[in-house]
């Protein structure tokens, strides 16, 4: 069931052993070991080994792993595609995306070095971050470029570098990206994540950013303390409302299963495809608020 | 033989008689008078105690080649009067003395292990060793004829009145103090706040001198220790450094791991149902413990439940709650930083208690029976919920037991706090290298993978009921170490030799476990 | 691979470990180990540093361990990093695809 959850990733820098060894414990349901921005120069080597290692063999259960590699022009990106792949995490995060073909293009590296390492082809997924002026306009086509593609990720910092806006906390400045991430995902079937709160000391600030980040729809947020987690994941947590119309649904849909009636409807409307997985989606966030318990 | 938890023990270490841990809340043997060393005095108007120096109240107070003398650690390892005072004993040449302290910390300038090997001390007996003189016991680097006896806080008073302990001579260094012997660690140059720990010795040993660096005016207001008890007084430049007690202890740590695991600590009490108005707590001075406090202010504020008294050694950070009124009294056997030091004397909440009214459940009463919850830190957790709080896992002498054994059994939520791993190395085991504390008596350990229940605590239902209501991971202890295990390896155990070193006693006096000797590689 | 000049890889903070590895023509394979926990993990390090430079193809080297508590993952990647750093090869991938 917390597999389904993209409420809140974590990064965790791949330069320290301590950091990533400690960033499993906390409370996120994604944990992103970074080998992009928290990385000098002189250390990508030492980095992307770690990485690999902790990945491979210490994977924590119950946590969605993502792996972000350096940028798609980079002079590293084909080792770290070559290391990460072969970590087998969830998912890859890719900063900086976008153009389509440069997910196409990944795609296609990741399906080889798959092949090669006999991991069966597609199940590394993809995130990409969408942090400039062109991946925000381009988004729709990016979130459908590969069926790896699961989630998109705003990059507020970047982005708003790229408009020549100012970066504030109550963010204006975002706010079309913003939706353009979310149109994109909710048109793609595919999870929407928002910009990072930078500040992490202001919780207050942050209780005020999340506010946007529900209403707007997001389903997840990326952190970068873990002081921010608990915020950010009880944001996501559901009202009794909300769980007692999901009980019914997935209800239905076993009722429906049994009688093989085909069509399944609650309260005189279908109950289609999204619906399902907004209900399940639900009931992981309220069982990981302790608000639910399982059926198993 | 064995003792209840199944830990082998031998009958006899030299000419102790090891009587095997039984359980929980046994009897002590002992059920007779008080035993006290004190003599009956004569003091005529006229009489003065005071002393030029030392040396002087040492040879007034006849001590002599094996007998026993004491200090309090109140200074923890900012003290000085230790070192003072062993270096006239060595240099009067008295040999073969007990050194029984209320603990033995590392001190700066001060190596005790020196004077084991020179023959002045022959005996320990404390609540702990670490530093210097425990390693070099336990590589076998020195040797004593007798183990040392390990004893928890609450433990000295009782072995003190059932005449297990008797002290000749106690030394207690006192921040101020008047010509005639009332003393207080609350005023003067260097106060280190609550004298706890030394009121057993000064109304049970045979002759208490008292050393302090600031003499008063007739007389020392407040006393905590009075003229009645004492025999002579000398004063010293200076008896401590007060700013050393508590190490870094006034700031909060910002380490995550131990800001997640203080965090989750604190929420396994205010989930508690015994967390209302009237509760009591214990938490400590160690860094999860100090941030502990922190969060259950924080939400003490928020749902506005205060405190009937919070006990032991007390921190600024617990002294906060307490100007904000989420805590009425503050018990203090001991003050674990400067502020809380000064605390005594400025607020009128704040108390200073003897250490056996603290800890010592086999007098006519003692606060821990009331406490409700306890926090406890430790180096290594078994799964069956022993702790370990003196012994790294490679063989070297960390800690001491102090009030820990008191505050599980004492509590009725006993909650023992720790990283899962430190480094590589495994904090929840299969079997701790030396339990100190009984399975039976900690509630939950608390750590950042997790919170791990006991099923056989008395208030296992009860946590468990209220716990579920949280989104706090509820895991086994199989699975923390399972876990722990799986991220460093199965350490290799070490090996011991026959050869005991200390022996680990429980609050009545039985023998929860031994400490050998580390075999080296040849 | 063949070691070319000294390198090192890793750090001194807790939970890691530096690793400094350099040439040793004629000499085989010299380890010296320090840790913090060697008595309880000092084989189980030794152990996968002579993996790593068995697999790696490493057969004269130098090494010197500083540990402070670090994993066995941790070991691992620091000793490919230093053998890589120091052989100025990058590591082939593809060796991975035949552990289990």
């Amino acid at each position: 069931m917390k597999k389904q959850l993209k409420r809140t990733s974590l990064y965790a820098s791949g330069s320290s052993a301590a950091k990533m060894l400690e960033a499993r414990f906390y409370n996120q349901d994604c944990i992103v070991y970074d080998l992009e921005d928290s990385v000098s120069q002189g250390e990508k080597d030492a980095a992307r080994f770690l990485v690999y290692q902790t990945v491979r063999y210490h994977k924590p259960d119950n946590q969605y792993v993502l792996i972000r590699v350096n940028g798609l022009y980079s002079a590293y990106i084909e080792e770290d595609l070559q290391a990460a792949v072969r970590a087998r995490p969830d998912a890859i995060r890719l900063p900086k995306v976008e153009h389509p073909e440069e997910v196409q293009r990944i795609d296609q590296k990741i399906s080889e070095i798959e092949k090669a390492a006999g991991i069966p082809v597609g199940t590394t997924e993809l995130w990409c971050n969408i942090e400039s002026v062109l991946g925000a306009v381009n988004a729709q086509s990016i979130a459908t470029a590969s069926l790896r593609v699961v989630a998109l990720a705003l990059g507020a910092e970047d982005y708003t570098a790229s408009m020549g806006a100012l970066r504030t906390k109550a963010g204006p400045e975002i706010f079309y990206a913003r939706m353009q991430v979310l149109q994109a995902c909710r048109l793609a079937g595919i999870s929407a994540q928002d910009a990072v709160f930078s500040d992490f000391r202001d919780m207050e600030g942050l209780k005020e950013d999340l506010k946007t980040t529900r209403t707007l729809g997001f389903d997840g947020k990326t952190v970068i303390h873990p002081s921010q987690i608990d915020l950010v994941n009880a944001a996501f947590t559901p009202s009794k409302k909300e769980i007692r119309y999901a009980e019914r649904v997935l209800a239905a849909l076993r009722d429906g299963e049994k009688q093989s009636t085909g069509v399944v409807s609650l309260d005189g409307s279908m109950i289609d495809k999204p619906m399902e997985i907004r209900a399940k989606t639900i009931l992981a966030q309220a069982e990981a608020a302790g608000m639910w318990k399982g059926e198993d | 033989m064995r003792n209840q938890l199944g830990i082998e023990l031998p009958e006899t270490v030299g000419a102790y008689q090891v009587r095997p841990y039984m359980g929980l809340d046994q009897d002590q043997p002992y059920c007779g008078c008080i035993v006290s060393q004190r003599k009956a005095g004569h003091t005529k108007a006229g009489d003065t105690k005071l002393l030029p120096s030392i040396e002087d109240a040492i040879l007034a107070s006849g001590l002599k080649d094996g007998m026993t003398i004491s200090f309090h650690h109140s200074f923890r390892e900012g003290d000085f009067t230790v070192g003072m005072v062993m270096e006239v004993i060595a240099r009067l040449g008295i040999r073969n003395l007990v050194f029984a302290p209320s603990a033995v910390v590392n001190l700066q300038g001060f190596r005790l292990s020196d004077y084991v090997k020179n023959g002045t001390i022959s005996r320990i007996e404390a609540s702990g060793i670490r530093g210097e003189l425990g390693d070099a016991l336990m590589s076998g680097e020195i040797q004593m004829e007798h183990p040392v006896i390990l004893r928890p806080h609450g433990a000295r008073p009782r072995a003190i009145e059932s005449g297990e302990l008797k002290i000749d001579v106690s030394f207690i260094a006192a921040s101020a103090s008047d010509e005639f012997g009332n003393c207080t660690g609350q005023i003067g140059k260097n106060p280190c706040g609550s004298l706890g720990y030394s009121f057993v010795d000064a109304h049970y040993a045979a002759k208490v001198v008292v050393i302090t660096d600031t003499l008063v005016d007739y007389p020392c207001c407040p006393t905590s220790i009075s003229q009645q008890y004492v025999d002579y007084v000398v004063q010293v430049d200076q008896i401590g450094d007060p700013e050393k007690i508590g190490k870094g202890a006034a700031r909060v740590t910002k380490n995550p791991r131990d800001l997640l695991i203080a965090q989750r600590a604190a929420q396994v009490i205010t989930a508690s149902r015994l967390y209302k108005n009237g509760y009591s707590f214990q938490t400590g001075a160690g860094a999860i413990s100090i941030a502990c406090t922190k969060f259950l202010a924080k939400t003490s504020k928020e749902r506005q439940v205060t405190a009937s008294f919070a006990l032991g050694g007390i921190t600024a950070a617990i002294l906060e709650m307490y100007d904000e009124g989420l805590v009425k009294t503050l018990a203090c056997s001991q003050s674990f930083d400067a502020a809380a030091a000064k605390a005594i004397y400025d607020r009128p909440g704040v108390v200073e208690i003897d250490n056996a009214d603290y800890a010592n459940p086999y007098s006519k009463g003692c606060y821990l029976n009331h406490l409700t919850f306890g926090v406890l830190a430790a180096l290594e957790v078994d799964t069956d919920f022993n702790v370990n709080i003196l012994t790294g896992s490679s063989g070297q002498m960390m800690g001491g037991l102090g009030g820990g054994p008191d505050v599980a059994a004492g509590a009725d939520i006993s909650i023992v706090a720790l990283p899962i791993i430190r480094g590589r190395t495994p904090s929840v085991v299969k079997r701790v290298f030396t339990c100190c504390t009984p399975g039976e008596s900690v509630a939950c350990v608390v750590t950042q993978a997790g919170v791990a229940l006991n099923p056989k605590h008395k208030h296992y239902a009860m946590l468990k009921a209220d716990l579920e209501k949280t989104n706090l991971k509820i895991v086994s202890i199989q699975e923390l170490q399972s876990l722990a295990e799986s991220l460093t390896g199965t350490p290799k155990p070490i090996p011991t030799t026959d050869r005991v070193v200390a022996v680990v006693e429980y609050r009545d006096g039985s023998v929860v476990d031994v400490i050998r000797q580390i075999k080296t590689e040849p | 691979m063949k070691l070319i000049k000294p390198a090192i890889a890793g750090t001194l903070e807790s939970s890691d470990i530096q690793i400094t590895i350099a040439p040793n023509p004629g000499q085989g394979i010299q380890i010296e180990l320090e840790s913090v926990v060697k008595a309880q993990f000092g084989d189980a390090i030794l152990d996968t540093i002579h993996q790593v430079l068995q697999q790696m193809d490493v057969t004269e080297a130098d090494v010197r361990l500083v540990d402070k508590g670090a994993l066995d993952c941790v070991i691992r990647a620091r000793m490919q990093c230093a053998i890589c750093r120091s052989a100025q090869q990058p590591y082939n991938w593809a060796w991975e695809d035949n552990t289990p």
